[in-house]
C-alpha cells in the first residue's frame, strides 16, 4: 500500500509480514530433509562451505511450489533483493541468476527483519572498516555518505573509528574463508538497507505516516455503540443460501462469456492488439446499425439496455407506440434530479410535477396512490431523493411489464436480425509493419464545441461562460 | 581483560572485550532518540462501560459469523467443478506509457474506452491518449502523493488528491494556453489525505475515502458536503460503487482489515466484511453488482458475495508473497486480475479459485490496476514510474 502506518515499536505491519513469509521459504530451503542441497564452492582459490548455484535454487522453488521457472527465477530475485540470500561472484550486484554463479544463505544476525531499523552507527562503523582495511576502497557515493555522517556523528568519531579497528583486528583473527563469508554477508546487508544510488530502495514502502492508526478515529462508546447496533441489524438481516447465490456467478459468467474481448477476443479485432480502432468505431454510443452483441446485451437485463444509448432510444420509440413514454421519460428526469446540480434540485422537482405528477399533467404517470401522495408530501420540502419512490415504482414497473414484451417485439426482432457482426480482421500479411495509430476528438473537445455553437447560437456578441477562450 | 565470545553468524564468532560492549550499549542508548510520549504510554485502562462495550461488540460479531456460516452449504469452486476450465492464457503489454518523473499512484479510464489520467508521488496529474501514446494535458498538483484521481464520466474533467487532503476537480480545456490549475476546483475537504475518489453516475458528485477513516459524498458545483460515512475504525484506502440497478450503495476497504458497504442515502453502513488479515487496499464490484472482489497486504484476494453475506472464496498461492495492491475483474467477471507489491500481476479463474497466469514486465511495484469500459484491455500504474495497457 502505499501509505504506511508504522505499528507500535517502528516496525512497519506491511513489511514484517512480508518478512516473515520470506524466512518461511528460505527455513524450508534449509531443512535437512527437503531443504536444497548444498555444497562447497570454489572462489577464486578459496573454498567456501555451503553455497548453491542460482541453477539450484529455482529448480527447488519450482519443484516446491509447483511454479514456472520463469515464476521461481522471479521469486527467487525477490529473495535475493531482500538480502535472504546473496551472491559470491559479482557480489555487488543482488540478481539471480539461473545458472552455475554461487549463493549463500544470509546469516540471521543480518536479516533486515532482525537488525530493523539499520542504524547509523552501525553503517558509519562499517563504513571506516572499509576505509581503513583498504585505503580507497570505498565507492564514490561511499565516501560521500561517509563525510555526511562524519559530520552529523562527528561526537562519537573516535568510537566508530576504534569499534572498526577493533572488528577488524578481530577479523584477522579468522579463516580466510569465514572473513570472505563475513565481508560478503556484511556488504550485501549495507546494499540492501543503504542501497547504491539509482538502485530501487526494497525497503521502500511508501508514504510513512508515524501515527498509531487507531489514533485518527477514536475508539469511543460512539464508535463501539455503533458498531453493536450494525452487528444486531446484520444479525436480522435475510440471507441467500450459498447454493444460490454462487449459481448465479456461473450464469452471469456464462452470458457474457462472448462479449468479454479478453476472454474470447473482439471482432473484427482488439484495438490495443491490431492498432485498428474499427471496434470501437462500429461500437459507438450512436451508430446507424449497431452491432449483434450489442444488440444481444440489452436483452440481458432492462439496466443493459437503459445504460445503452442506442438502447435506450429504441425502448422509447417502442413505448411511444404503447403510449407509454412517460414512464421513461418520468424516470430520466428523476436520474437528472439524483445525479444532478444541487442548485437545480427545486426547479427540477417543479418541472417533474407539471409534467408528470399534476393532474390533467401533460406526461401523467401512472403511480399509486399511496405513493404518489407520499411524493406529493415531499415535494413540499424538495431534496435529492424525493422522488426516489415514485422513480422506483415506475422503474419496476417498466421493467416487469414493457420490457419482456418489448424483447418480443417486431422492432427488437428486426434490431437484432439487422444487427451487424463484423467479419475478423484477417492477419495483415506483413506482419512486422504497424498500423498507424490515429488520434481520436477529446470528449473534452466534443463538449468545448458543443457549448460554442450553443454560445454563439445564443447570440454573438453575448459573453457566454462556455466556450469562451481564457 | 575478559573477552566475550559473541556468536554472530552460524560458522563466524567475534570476539569482543567486555569494556567495548559496555561502551557499545552506552554509546547505543545514548544514540536512541528519547522515546516520544505516544511510545511511552502504556495502555491507557479503559473504563468499565468501554470495555463491556468492546466485549459486547465482539461477542455479536462472532455470533454474526456464526449465523453467516449456517446457510454456507457449498464452496465456489465445487459448484464451478462443471464449467469449463481456462485454457493458455496470453496477454501481453501493448502499450507502455512513459513520462512520469516519480511513482504512478493512481489511474482511471474515460468511458471513451481509450483515454486514461493517471496520478504520481510527484505531483504530476497526466491525461493520455493511451491508444496512440500521446500526452493530452498535464496539470502540477500543489502538493506531493496524489493517491487518488478520477476521470468525469463526461470525460470533460478529472478529479485528483492526496497528501493535500483534499479533492479537486480540474475541467480539462483544449486550449493549449490555458493553465489547468486556473480552472481548478477544490470540492473535498478531509482531515488527512485523500486515499481514493469517485465520480458517482454524473459529473455532479464525487465520492471520496480517506486517511481521516471516513468516506464522504460531495457536490461538485458547491463543494457541499452531501453525506459522511463513518464506521471504520482506520485509514480507508479504496472504494467503489455499485452496478446497481437503483444505485444507490457503494464498498470501502480500509487499515481496519474491514470492508463496508454503505447505503449513500442515509449514511449507514449496510453490510460489513471482515475476514482479511491486513489492510485491504482495494476493492471492486462484481459487474453483477452482487459481490466484490477485495485485495490486501496478506497477500489474498477474497469475494464476498451480498446475498449470502459472507466471504465465499480465497484467492492466493503459496508463492505468492506480496500485498496485492489493486484488483479488478474481466468483463464478464471470469477473470480476477490482481496488481502485486512483486511487481507481478496474477490473473484469477474467479470460478475456479485457480490462478490463470502471472504477467510480468514491471520493474517496481504494481500500484493501480483498472480494466477498461469495454473490457478490451488492463491498464496497470507502477512504482517504476511507467503504465503499461495488457491486451
Amino acid at each position: 500500500m502505499t501509505i504506511n502506518t508504522l505499528a507500535k515499536g517502528g516496525c512497519h505491519r506491511e513489511q514484517m509480514a512480508c518478512f516473515r513469509k520470506m524466512e518461511k521459504v528460505i527455513v524450508a530451503m534449509q531443512d535437512p530433509d527437503m531443504g536444497m542441497k548444498m555444497r562447497n564452492q570454489r572462489l577464486l582459490i578459496t573454498v567456501i562451505p555451503h553455497a548453491m548455484t542460482g541453477h539450484d535454487i529455482i529448480a527447488w522453488l519450482t519443484h516446491k511450489y509447483r511454479i514456472s521457472e520463469e515464476e521461481s527465477l522471479h521469486l527467487g530475485n525477490m529473495l535475493v533483493k531482500y538480502g535472504y540470500i546473496y551472491p559470491l561472484k559479482e557480489p555487488r550486484c543482488l540478481v539471480l541468476r539461473p545458472d552455475e554463479s554461487p549463493y549463500r544463505f544470509q546469516t540471521p544476525y543480518f536479516w533486515t527483519s532482525t537488525r530493523w531499523p539499520a542504524s547509523e552507527l552501525d553503517y558509519a562503523i562499517y563504513l571506516a572498516k572499509k576505509n581503513i582495511r583498504k585505503q580507497g576502497e570505498l565507492m564514490e557515493y561511499e565516501k560521500e555518505r561517509y563525510s555526511l555522517l562524519h559530520k552529523r556523528i562527528n561526537h562519537t568519531w573516535d568510537f566508530v573509528v576504534m569499534q572498526a579497528r577493533e572488528q577488524l583486528r578481530a577479523s584477522k583473527q579468522r579463516r580466510k574463508a569465514d572473513r570472505i563469508v563475513l565481508e560478503c554477508q556484511e556488504q550485501a546487508y549495507w546494499l540492501i538497507n543503504r542501497p547504491p544510488p539509482g538502485v530501487n530502495n526494497v525497503l521502500d514502502t511508501g508514504l510513512e505516516r508515524p501515527n498509531n492508526f487507531s489514533c485518527r478515529v477514536t475508539l469511543n462508546s460512539d464508535y463501539y455503540k455503533r458498531e453493536i447496533e450494525a452487528c444486531r441489524k446484520a444479525l436480522g438481516r435475510n440471507r441467500v443460501k450459498s447454493s444460490i447465490c454462487l449459481e448465479g456467478f456461473l450464469k452471469y459468467s456464462e452470458q457474457y462469456l462472448n462479449h468479454d474481448p479478453i476472454m474470447q477476443g473482439c471482432l473484427p479485432s482488439n484495438p490495443w492488439i491490431s492498432d485498428d480502432t474499427a471496434h470501437w468505431t462500429m461500437n459507438a454510443e450512436i451508430v446507424p446499425v449497431p452491432t449483434r452483441l450489442r444488440v444481444e446485451r440489452w436483452s440481458f437485463s432492462f439496466m443493459e439496455l437503459l445504460n445503452d444509448a442506442m438502447g435506450r432510444r429504441e425502448f422509447m420509440t417502442y413505448l411511444e407506440k404503447e403510449f407509454s413514454a412517460e414512464n421513461l421519460y418520468f424516470w430520466q428526469a428523476c436520474e437528472d434530479i439524483r445525479h444532478g446540480e444541487s442548485s437545480k434540485i427545486v426547479e427540477k422537482v417543479e418541472d417533474i410535477y407539471k409534467n408528470f405528477l399534476a393532474p390533467g399533467a401533460a406526461r401523467w404517470v401512472n403511480i399509486d396512490s399511496k405513493t404518489m401522495d407520499k411524493t406529493l408530501e415531499g415535494i413540499k420540502r424538495p431534496h435529492r431523493f424525493v422522488m426516489d419512490d415514485a422513480q422506483m415504482h415506475i422503474y419496476f414497473l417498466m421493467k416487469k411489464d414493457s420490457y419482456p414484451r418489448y424483447l418480443k417485439s417486431d422492432l427488437y426482432k428486426n434490431m437484432l436480425a439487422k444487427a451487424i457482426v463484423p467479419q475478423e480482421t484477417k492477419k495483415s500479411v506483413f506482419p512486422f509493419m504497424r498500423r498507424q495509430r490515429h488520434s481520436s476528438p477529446s470528449p473534452a473537445q466534443t463538449a468545448t464545441q458543443a457549448a460554442e455553437e450553443e454560445g454563439l447560437a445564443k447570440g454573438a456578441g453575448a459573453n457566454s461562460a462556455a466556450g469562451s477562450h481564457f | 581483560m575478559k573477552k566475550n565470545k559473541i556468536t554472530l553468524t552460524n560458522n563466524i564468532t567475534c570476539f569482543l572485550s567486555n569494556s567495548f560492549l559496555v561502551k557499545m550499549k552506552t554509546s547505543l542508548k545514548y544514540m536512541r532518540s528519547p522515546p516520544t510520549p505516544e511510545m511511552a504510554t502504556q495502555e491507557v485502562p479503559l473504563n468499565e462501560t468501554l470495555a463491556h462495550l468492546k466485549t459486547e461488540s465482539e461477542t455479536l460479531k462472532s455470533k454474526l459469523e456464526e449465523e453467516r456460516a449456517k446457510l454456507h452449504d457449498v464452496e465456489l469452486h465445487q459448484v464451478a467443478e462443471k464449467v469449463e476450465g481456462l485454457g493458455q492464457f496470453v496477454m501481453k503489454t501493448r502499450r507502455t506509457l512513459k513520462g512520469h518523473g516519480n511513482k504512478v499512484l493512481c489511474m482511471d479510464w474515460c468511458k471513451d474506452k481509450r483515454r486514461i489520467v493517471s496520478s504520481s508521488q510527484d505531483g504530476k496529474v497526466i491525461v493520455w491518449d493511451a491508444f496512440t501514446t500521446n500526452k493530452e494535458h498535464a496539470v502540477t498538483m500543489p502538493c506531493t502523493w496524489v493517491m487518488a484521481c478520477a476521470y468525469a464520466p463526461s470525460g470533460c474533467a478529472v478529479a485528483c488528491g492526496g497528501l493535500d487532503n483534499k479533492c479537486s476537480v480540474y475541467p480539462l480545456s483544449l486550449d493549449k494556453n490555458e493553465n489547468l490549475a486556473a480552472k481548478k476546483k477544490s470540492v473535498a475537504m478531509h482531515t488527512n489525505y485523500l486515499s481514493a475518489c469517485s465520480f458517482t453516475n454524473s459529473d455532479m458528485q464525487i465520492l471520496t475515502s480517506s486517511g481521516d477513516g471516513t468516506c464522504a459524498l460531495w457536490d461538485v458545483e458547491s463543494g457541499q458536503l452531501l453525506q459522511s460515512f463513518h464506521g471504520h475504525a482506520a485509514d480507508v484506502l479504496c472504494l467503489d460503487l455499485a452496478p446497481s440497478e437503483t444505485g444507490n450503495t457503494f464498498v470501502s476497504g480500509g487499515c481496519d482489515k474491514k470492508a463496508n458497504v454503505w447505503d449513500m442515502r442515509s449514511g449507514q453502513c449496510i453490510q460489513s466484511f471482515e475476514t482479511h488479515e491486513s489492510d485491504i487496499n482495494s476493492v471492486r464490484y462484481y459487474p453483477s453488482g452482487d459481490a466484490f472482489a477485495s485485495g490486501s497486504d496478506d497477500a489474498t484476494c477474497r469475494l464476498y458475495d451480498l446475498r449470502a453475506d459472507r466471504e465465499v472464496a480465497i484467492y492466493s498461492k503459496d508463492s505468492i508473497i506480496f500485498g496485492v495492491s489493486s484488483v479488478d475483474f474481466s468483463l464478464s467477471g471470469r477473470l480476477l486480475f490482481g496488481g502485486y507489491n512483486d511487481y507481478t500481476i496474477n490473473v484469477w479463474d474467479v470460478l475456479k479459485g485457480t490462478r490463470v497466469s502471472i504477467l510480468f514486465g514491471h520493474e517496481n511495484r504494481v500500484s493501480t490496476l483498472r480494466v477498461s469500459p469495454d473490457g478490451t484491455a488492463f491498464c496497470t500504474g507502477s512504482w517504476d514510474h511507467t503504465l503499461r495497457i495488457w491486451a
